[in-house]
This record gives structure tokens, sequence and C-alpha cells, in this order.
């Protein structure tokens, strides 16, 4: 705990020097958050593999409680993704601000005082810690998203996204104030078993899933998510999405460990809100053209996974199915970890290519493997593990939850196993859709602008931690026995005694023994096949058109749009065609792009209603100081006679 | 030693040997068959092994806007195709490779070759490729979610997770269980027709790259890497056709009988398919997500009725 503590210490104080220094602010912010990842995960890690984890105890009753800090081995297991992904956001942001305007000593301060409150919220274990992480986090997150203010679109999803966290904050304060008023203290604590089935229970249930599932970015919540994801400098975005949304989870999961006896109908909502998230964010990704927000949608893709996982957790547990709650909570546990990997490594190298070629359009893009080979491996290692397809890491988590939801096929009448495993085997085809549309677009064939032509490879302190990123998704998925005991722990704190569920998977090793099988047949079919030089510069065959060029390959638009027509009824795409008249036609567009169906359609409608509506109240509001003065003296007054009568 | 363990030995050496040597036999069969519907003469029947044999001989050619991805399609293409070999079980005899949970990592082992070839098609930056690529990831969407409730009927119904004894499992079939299984078949076999580009939802002979689609996703490949492509689409006939015979085929009293069962429903499959294929037309491509979506539905009826 006290290692755990000092490394909080370190990475709030990371930006503090900065203000001092002339030069070298940057590296010795990136030095300080180094030495708290490596201090943090020594302690997780620690905590992880057995040992106690130690708590900082409230000695003043008023509070009266068992712990302000806690490091449990589910503190532990989250804490992981923060410090790495705050580790390697911090080294790539030196390649990736360099010498622009961003790399103020306020921005390091603001990303060190993030990663502080992020480890903070992490191990709280009573309201008032928690909630005091909590806005640290939302409005340290709220000043690197409006890092490049300059631009109107960044002040709006900056706009956007305080609104929406605070709106959840709103929703967790009356959360938390109804637990201290049902337990009688504002501590982390087992309820009592039969208070979940109570009307108090359910509404502790609501009031929790709407705070938290803003965070996550559960459908519909998530609207705030994806324009603040792409106008974020590339390293915040993947914090943001790798490890900000999983606080919605944590929230969530602390909440479940709490409840003893959920009903089985808290699992059938997660299971439903986790479909809805999962089915549509994919569904919406494949609509974008525009690379960040691509990925932003995605994350919401996958919170739906973890949310699957969830809900067959909380099912096992209320069906009395020790197997089942295993696997669920274990693949959901595992997905946030591995989802904050991937994702992380995604958007880092989305970075990679905005820094290269100064666009995000995937329409504008094209041909960078021949030019930022590391980068395009990145992307291609990050996708690959997003589709969850073997051998890397995403396909570990989803086996689990596959595998719990089959077992729950058994279980009489349930229809909602099915309904996972419906959900999951379509999130992958569309996913697999997706990424091989975006990593196509972007990566293969020719450049299709000026700017994709003269793209140069990232530099190394960029390149650093997506190699490190990598090599993590392609570890947990070659060898998933390595970490099996530390998720065991981890998941023991939701579901106390089923961690022995997890170690009689005998499928794991298999899985590890498939991997190197592949990846030694991989590389003999690779030397058997490899090039010998060739006599000339050919072309493509394009079925004998002997000068195609790069305005002629098949766009990220056209590849979608049979998925896209196909879900219609949901994405309902916005399609502007060319109007073309007279003999001698103008020069004319076409464009077609998928507005979000909350934001766009129903938010902004809403919100400017309500600002119509208050815009009545403006006659009382001249500007001026003296009136309000008044006001609030004929407001003591009228208090004065209500009182006194 | 060597006579105890031989008997276990000598299954997973025939399924290797089966999986490396056999595949280029199964479109032979189905050329054969459509010829001979055709009233033609036909290619041989081991003409695929001829093609194979002096394409491993040729030069490849690569263009100038490919890069290492576009070898990623036929390696993984074959890899992956070869490891889910392992997981199914030919018949009634063991797969070499079982556990909890294989059926997961065996569909997903399509996807991660589906998912390469994809890429590989879209390295050329080729028009027509992408045209392909696109609706192979398009189709595939319908015909995964058919694939999963067909999987999640026979798991509710012998409460298994492993190929294995989910396919195969005892002969003495329920009454109840027939209407099901029968279901699940006619479902996996339109998933079957799909994920081999077969009539009616690719013409593997058709001769205007429009109107392809697994085809044009290799126009670019030649030499030993198209020898690959060819290879993988046979091992793909063989695997995914064990999957669909397996719960079909009577268990025998004797191993052999079992093998022998095997091969001849495998040369059987072979034969049907060319028989649907000289029987119809390929649906407009737009007909297509509807011809999925009757498999989807097949299989999802078979998963209701295990429920009730």
């Amino acid at each position: 705990m006290r290692l755990y503590l000092l490394a909080l210490l370190a990475a709030a104080a990371s930006g503090v020097p900065g203000f001092f220094l002339r030069r070298r602010g940057g590296e010795v912010a990136v030095g300080l958050l180094g030495v708290a990842a490596v201090m943090g995960l020594g302690a997780s890690l620690a905590v992880l593999s057995g040992s106690q984890g130690g708590s900082i105890a409230l000695r003043t009753a008023a509070l009266g409680s068992p712990g302000l800090l806690v490091l449990d081995p589910l503190a532990a297991f989250f804490s992981i993704p923060v410090l790495l992904l705050s580790a390697c956001g911090a080294i790539y942001g030196l390649g990736y601000w360099g010498g622009r305007r961003g790399n103020t000593p306020g921005l390091r301060l603001v990303y060190g005082l993030l990663t502080a409150s992020l480890l903070l919220l992490v191990v709280a274990s009573h309201a008032l810690t928690f909630l005091l992480a909590w806005e640290g986090m939302a409005i340290a997150a709220f000043v690197l998203v409006m890092a490049e203010d300059r631009e109107a679109e960044t002040r709006r999803a900056g706009w956007i996204y305080l609104v929406a966290t605070h709106t959840g904050t709103l929703f967790l304060f009356a959360a938390f104030a109804l637990l201290a008023k049902v337990q009688g203290h504002s501590g982390f604590a087992v309820l009592p078993v039969g208070l979940a089935a109570t009307r108090g229970g359910t509404a502790l249930f609501v009031l929790f899933l709407l705070g938290f599932g803003f965070k996550a970015g559960v459908f519909p919540l998530h609207f705030w998510l994806p324009p603040a994801h792409a106008a974020a400098p590339s390293h915040v975005s993947a914090l943001m999405s790798g490890v900000l949304l999983k606080m919605g989870i944590l929230g969530l999961v602390r909440f479940l460990s709490w409840v003893p006896d959920p009903p089985s109908w808290w699992g059938g909502t997660l299971v439903a809100l986790g479909a809805l998230s999962g089915i549509l964010g994919v569904a919406f990704a494949l609509g974008q053209h525009d690379l960040k927000r691509l990925l932003a949608y995605h994350s919401i893709e996958n919170i739906g996974i973890i949310l699957l996982g969830l809900g067959l957790g909380i099912l096992g547990k209320s069906l009395g199915n020790p197997l089942m709650q295993a696997l669920g909570f274990a693949g959901a546990l595992l997905h946030v970890v591995n989802h904050g990997l991937f994702k992380g490594l995604l958007f880092l190298s989305a970075g990679s290519v905005l820094h290269a070629t100064g666009t995000r359009e995937l329409e504008r893009l094209g041909g960078l493997t021949q030019r930022m080979p590391w980068t395009s491996g990145a992307f291609l290692t990050g996708s690959w593990a997003i589709c969850g397809l073997p051998p890397l890491n995403g396909f570990v988590s989803e086996w689990l939850i596959y595998l719990g939801a089959f077992r729950g096929l058994g279980l009489g009448r349930q229809a909602w196993p099915v309904v996972i495993l419906l959900s999951l085997a379509l999130i992958g085809a569309l996913a697999l859709a997706c990424f091989a549309k975006a990593f196509g677009t972007v990566f293969q064939g020719l450049p299709r602008t000026e700017g994709a032509v003269r793209a140069h490879e990232a530099p190394r302190t960029m390149l650093f931690p997506m190699g490190l990123l990598a090599l993590a998704c392609v570890g947990i998925g070659v060898a998933p026995v390595l970490i099996a005991p530390a998720l065991g722990r981890a998941m023991e704190v939701l579901a106390p005694g089923a961690g022995w569920a997890l170690s009689s998977l005998a499928g794991l090793p298999v899985i590890s023994g498939m991997a190197l099988a592949l990846g030694l047949l991989a590389l003999l079919l690779g030397w058997w096949l490899r090039p010998v030089p060739q006599k000339g510069d050919l072309p493509t065959w394009d079925c004998g058109y002997a000068a195609p060029n790069a305005r002629m390959q098949y766009t990220a638009s056209s590849f979608a749009d049979g998925l896209i027509r196909g879900l219609h009824w949901a994405l309902r795409p916005m399609v502007h065609l060319p109007r073309v008249s007279g003999w001698f036609p103008h020069a004319t567009r076409y464009d077609s792009h998928v507005p979000d169906p909350v934001l766009d359609r129903a938010a902004a409608p809403a919100l400017r209603l309500s600002v119509r509506a208050t815009a009545l109240l403006r006659v009382a509001q001249g500007g001026e100081l003296p009136v309000y003065l008044l006001y609030v003296l004929l407001t003591l007054l009228a208090l004065l006679i209500w009182m006194v009568a | 030693m060597v006579r105890s363990l031989l008997p276990t030995i000598l299954p997973t050496l025939l399924h290797g040997l089966t999986v490396l040597l056999l595949p280029p036999l199964l479109p032979g069969l189905i050329a054969k068959t459509k010829a001979v519907m055709a009233g033609r003469q036909g290619p041989p029947v081991l003409q695929l092994y001829y093609d194979l044999a002096k394409l491993a001989r040729k030069r490849a050619v690569f263009s100038r806007t490919t890069t290492w991805v576009f070898l990623a399609g036929p390696v993984g293409g074959v890899a992956a195709g070869l490891a889910a070999s392992c997981l199914v079980p030919f018949g009634h005899t063991p797969a070499p490779v079982s556990f909890e949970g294989d059926v997961i990592l065996f569909a997903y082992l399509f996807g991660l070759a589906r998912f390469l070839t994809i890429l590989s098609a879209l390295d050329t930056g080729s028009s027509f490729e992408g045209m392909g690529a696109a609706r192979e990831a398009t189709f595939s969407a319908l015909a995964e979610p058919a694939l999963f409730l067909g999987f999640a009927a026979l798991a509710k119904a012998t409460s298994s997770l492993s190929l294995g004894t989910m396919l195969a499992f005892p002969g003495s079939l329920t009454a109840r269980f027939t209407g099901p299984l029968i279901l699940v078949l006619a479902g996996w076999a339109i998933v079957y027709l799909a994920e081999n580009s077969r009539i009616p939802v690719d013409d593997p002979n058709t001769h205007l790259e429009l109107t392809m689609i697994h085809e044009v996703m290799v126009l670019d490949h030649s030499g030993r890497p198209f020898a690959l492509v060819l290879y993988g689409a046979s091992l793909k006939l063989l695997v995914l056709g064990a999957l669909i015979l397996t719960p079909a085929l009577p268990r025998a009293a004797h191993a052999w009988q079992n093998w022998l069962a095997f091969y001849v429903a495998l040369g059987g499959l072979a034969v049907t398919v060319g028989l649907v294929e000289s029987s119809m037309a390929r649906f407009r491509m737009t007909k297509v997500p509807q011809f999925l979506v009757a498999g989807v539905l097949a299989t999802g009826f078979a998963f209701l009725l295990l429920l009730v």
C-alpha cells in the first residue's frame, strides 16, 4: 500500500518540476511517471500474486466506515492498465506534442494529476474518496480534451463531455446518498442479504447504472464519447478510451461486489444493455469516416462486450451456477485490461497517422504501410486483437465469455445466454469488417492525397510505447495461463469462492499450444513464399486496365456500403446526392455520413428546445451587478418574512 | 510399448495425412460432377494436384503497391485452416486436439483466415479486389450467427462444449432431437456453400470480375502464394465438410468402418455440391443476404425446438 501511495504521489507531482525547469521539463515528467508506473505495478502485482494489500483506515467515527483506501486484488487489477497506459501515453506525448504548442507545463501537470486521480479512484473505498477522485478525473480529462481549444470542434466536444460527465456524477451523488441512508455509513461494504430485492436495492442499481453508464459510454448514454475522443490529443484519447471509460465499469463492478444476492433481472438488464451497446457501437463505427471517431465507437462496442460478461456473471450468481459466474466475471475483467491495451495501441497508432499526414479522414489516406511500416504493424496488431481473433489477447477474454454463455445454455429455459452468443458472434463479424475497412483504407493500396504520399514514420519516442502495448497484447494472447491466477484473485472479490473454476479450465494451455503452432506454421509457410527479386516495377493487375490510379481505389465508404445498407434502419445514414442539371452541369459533390443517433437526433434538439424555453428568463438577466444585488436582497427579505411567519 | 501406442497414434497420423493430401481432390470431384451433368468430358479429377505442383515451381509476380500483408492472406488461410482441422473430428474418429470450448477457437480461426484474406486483397489497391473483400466481409456477418446458433443448439442438446462430443454424439438419436438436427444441418449447408464460395452464393467459374466474391480477391496472387490460396480453399471444403457430415454419420463398430464412412460421405458431399451447382444459377447479389438469413432462421428454429 505504501509503495502504491508513493506511486500515486510521484504521478501527481510529475508535472511540477516542469514549471521550474527551463528545458527538459517533459522528460522529467515522463521519468517520474515511469517511476510511478514501476512502483505501482510492483505493488499491484504483489497483491495479485497473493500478498496482503493493506489499507488506510479512517479513525474519525463521524465518517465511520471500514477504510478510506483499500488495495485489494480488484483494485490492483484495474490499476494495471492505468499505470501502463499513463506511462506509455506520457512517453508518446514527448514525440507527439514535440515542439508544438500543446506541450506546456500546465498540460503536463494536468496529465500527472489525471493519472493520480485514476490511481486514487481505483483504491478508493469510501464514497468521499471515490467522489473526490471521480471529480478530479473528470475535470483533469476535460482540461486535456480542450488542449487544442483553438478549434471550434474541440471546444464543442469538451463542452458536451463536461455536461455529460456531470450529469453522470449527479446520479452518483444520489446513489451514494441513498447508500449511506441504507447502510448507515458511506464506506464500501457488503450489503445485507435481501436488500437487493427491495425497492431501495432497485433504486441503487438503477442510479449506479445511470451514473456509471455515462462514464463507461453505455448506449444510449455514450453520446459525449465520440466527439471527445476524436478531439483530444491522441495519447489522451488512448488514456480516455483505455482507462477512463473503465472507471465506469470499475464503479459498477464495485457496486455489484457488495451485493451478495443480485436478482436475475439485473443480469438480464446488463446483458440487454451490453448487446445494444456492442452491436450498435460497431454498427455506427462502420459508418464513420474519421479514424478516431471510428475507434471511439469501437470503445462503445467493447464496453458492450464487458457488460455482456458482467451480466452473464450476475445471472450465474443469481441462478447459483458458479462456473457461469466465474467465466462471465473473469471474461469481463480480462476484457477491461485487454481493451485498455489494444485500444490504447490503436489510438496511439492513429495518432502517428495524424502526426504524419495531418488528417484523420479515412478517404484522404492510403498506402501508409510502405511509408510507416512500424505504425502499420502496430495498428494491425491492435485490429487483430480487437476483432477477437486468435492468437491475441482479445480472443482470450471473448473466449471466456463465450464459454460461460455456452455453459448457461444448459440452465433450463434461460434465453439470455443465447442472446450473448448471438451478440458476440455478430459483433465479431462486424468488427472484422470495420477494421478491415480501416486498415485497408489507411495503410494499404495507394496514397490518396499528397499528405499521405509525404507521410513519414513516427519518431522512436512514439514507436516505443506502441511496441510495448503490442507486446502485451501478444503476450496475453499466447500465454493466458500466466495471468489466470491474477485474474482469479481479482474475480474472487466479485464472486467469493469461485476462483477454482478458472484454474480448472483445461483450454488455456491448449490455446497457448495452438498459438505457438499457428505461429510456427506461419513462419514456415512465409519462408516458403519469401519473394525473390523480380525484374521490373509492376503495377497491380487491374483486370486489364493499363493505368489504374489512386482515386480509382475502393474507398472506405464503398467498402462499408453493403453493411450500412443492411443496417440502415438503425444507422439512418444521411446522403446528399449530387444535383445535376442542365446540358453542361457544373462541378457537384456527393457526401454521406452517419450522425450519432443520441447526440444529433435527440440530445441536441432537446437542449435547443430547453434553451428556447429558458430564454423567457432572460428578461430578469440584464447583466448589471446592482440589479443582481437587488435580487439577493429581495430573496433574503422573502426568506426572512417566510421564516418569521 | 509400440503396440500400445499404435492405436492412439494411428488415427492422428491418418487425420494429418487426410488433411494434407486429400483436400485438392474435392474441387476435382465437384468439377467432374458438373462436367458430367453438362455432358462434357471435363478436367481430370486430379487436376488441382497438377496445378499445385506447377504453381509451386513458378515464380510469383508482385505489384509495386503490395507489402508483406499481401502474403499474409495465403499464409494465414492455410495456417488457420490447418489449425482448425486439428479440432474437428472426421466422422466418428476423435479429433487430435480437443478441449472444452474448442468450438469457439474453431470458428474464430476461420475468422482469422477471412481477415487476412481480406487484408491481402485490399493490399493491391485494386478496385475489383476491394469489391470482393467488401462482399466477403458483408456476407460473413450473416454466416457467423448461423454457425453459432447451430453450435448453441448442439451444445444444448449434448451438454458439451467440445466439437468432438458435440458433433459425434452417440448414434442412439432420440426422436426429439432428429428435427432440430435436420434444421441445424440445413442451416449449416447454406453456410457451407457461402463460406466455400459456391453457387448459388458465388460462382467460382464466372468470367466477369464484377460478379465475383472470393475469386476476385485473389486476382493478383500468382505462383506459390496462389498455390497456397488454392490449397487453403480446398482445405476449407474438407474441414467445414467434416463439420456438417459428422453429425449425420452413423457410428460404426470398427475404426476402419468409421473412416470409410467418412471418406464416402465426403465424396458424396462433393458430388452433391456439384449437383447443386449444375442445377441452379447464382443468385443476384442482393438476394444473397436473404439466402444467408434463411440459414440463420433454420439454426434459430433448431435452437427454439430444443428449448421447448
